[in-house]
């Protein structure tokens, strides 16, 4: 379904779009020309995206695109049409938990302004989970194509290293309690007399 | 900083893309990766009134490229980021891997970059440096344009307003070097140099010089006939006309072009061979 919407001296077409986005489908009729940040921000009143430079410069309004990291001031929504998209309203639990990124960036003053965070942050995801142990030069790299005028970068770097070894930390400890829980079962298995067969 | 009104059309073909070109009679643009488009449309330098999405089409992308007879074929949608972590060509996977930022390579596409032809970018001195032979197809039909012919200019190429291009062959250079200088990761380069040794021999590219980037037959010929590093270099430093911008005078570009050539030259020597 289309409807035709008059703009300044041109007729365009609005064309229905269905985005998956932070676990909810949507169903947007969008103007081809808006991008990506424009309808998540005006249209879905996602405003945590933020636009700064709006020409792919400064890395604010980067978003996960079906898992990738995409400028979203560089793609049309209207292009987007069955992708899933993660923005920052989707890092945080249900009941308001951090993710471990936006924990450990406020554990590591890697915000002042706020105003690139969510960009540093879904990109920090995204390094995160394709490389989990990254060093501080492979960090400063990877950030390299966000920008922040307050902080210095140093306090974003320490919170993506930091993010790194909690969730390393996490990780080890369940394992630990798998192997403790599974040498547990297999004692109890042992103590339990063995039932007759049929 | 809003894209003036334009009409999409996610193509389902490159013959339907074509169609809708030729229809347009040179008011529409293809859509590629869009990592230097949209800004041009943002900025209203560009304002087509329909945009031709390749997005769709299976048939120009390509995880892995063919590889034939010391060629390789990537698909023109091939993604800088895939481009990056393929094997069969390493001189082209170095050179996506300095392209823009993980967020724009993502999304930025070869045939793209060659289609808008900014002469301080890597894939255009990638095809010069591999004699690219470059397929297109147009209302008339499929042609192929050697990439010594291809660009004409800055932000200028010889595809026609109804040509979509769609394979790009490159060769796999037996030996290679690259070096850029850029002022921040993930900019533009203010310079790059390529060396690729060929079935034909040497070739020596410098983007970021001109308007296009340019071969160096000098410093080809040097190279040929076995001349040191240094002498090489001289022979770039002789032989361009950089140009002057705010980024850097003409002469600083040709120090650079040299030093780079160098750095090019010297780890072209030092590696082994690919194709052969």
């Amino acid at each position: 379904m289309t409807t035709d919407r008059v703009t300044t001296d041109r007729v365009t077409t609005e064309t229905k779009v269905e985005l998956s986005i932070n676990g909810r489908r949507h169903v947007v009729g969008v103007e081809p020309r808006h991008t990506l940040g424009d309808v998540l921000r005006e249209q879905l009143g996602l405003t945590g995206t933020h636009l700064g430079c709006e020409h792919g410069v400064c890395g604010a309004c980067t978003v996960l695109v079906d898992g990738e990291p995409t400028r979203s001031c560089l793609v049309f929504a209207v292009q987007m049409d069955q992708t899933e998209i993660t923005t920052i309203e989707g890092l945080a639990a249900a009941d308001g938990t951090l993710h471990p990124v936006q924990e450990a960036f406020s554990a590591c003053h890697g915000l002042q302004c706020g105003f690139c965070t969510p960009g540093f942050v879904l990109t920090a995801v995204h390094l995160l989970a394709t490389n989990p142990a990254p060093d501080r030069a492979t960090i400063r790299r990877e950030l390299s194509g966000n920008l922040c005028r307050c902080t210095g970068y140093v306090g974003i770097i320490s919170a993506v290293e930091r993010a790194a070894v909690e969730r390393a930390a996490v990780e080890r400890a369940a394992v630990e309690r798998a192997v403790t829980n599974a040498a547990a079962v297999a004692a109890s298995a042992a103590d339990e007399p063995s039932s007759p067969r049929h | 900083m809003k894209s003036a009104p334009f009409d999409y059309h996610r193509a389902t073909s490159v013959d339907d893309a074509v169609a809708v070109l030729t229809a347009s009679d040179g008011e529409a643009k293809v859509i590629a990766g869009g990592q230097s488009l949209v800004p041009l449309l943002s900025m209203r330098m560009a304002q087509p009134t329909v945009l031709v999405d390749l997005n769709g089409l299976a048939e120009l992308r390509s995880d892995r490229p063919t590889v034939t007879d010391g060629r390789a074929r990537f698909g023109s949608m091939t993604r800088h980021a895939q481009l990056a972590i393929q094997t069969h060509h390493g001189l082209a996977a170095e050179m996506a891997g300095w392209i823009g930022h993980t967020a724009i390579r993502t999304r930025g596409t070869l045939g793209g970059s060659l289609a808008h032809a900014d002469p301080n970018a890597e894939c255009p001195a990638l095809a010069l440096a591999c004699d690219a032979a470059l397929s297109v197809q147009g209302a008339d039909g499929v042609r192929t344009i050697p990439a010594a012919e291809f660009f004409a200019g800055m932000l200028q190429t010889a595809l026609a307003d109804d040509e979509i291009l769609t394979v790009i062959d490159l060769a796999v250079p037996r030996r290679w070097g690259f070096a850029e200088l850029a002022r921040r990761h993930g900019d533009f380069a203010l310079v790059l140099a390529t060396v690729t040794e060929l079935a034909d021999g040497w070739r020596v590219v410098v983007g970021g010089v001109e308007g296009t980037p340019v071969r160096l037959a000098d410093a080809e010929a040097a190279l040929s006939s076995d001349a040191s590093t240094d002498e090489v270099g001289r022979t770039v430093e002789e032989s361009i006309v950089a140009y002057d911008d705010l980024h850097a005078t003409s002469r600083y570009r040709r120090a650079m072009a040299a030093e780079l050539v160098r750095r090019a030259v010297d780890q072209a020597r030092r590696t082994q061979g690919e194709a052969s």
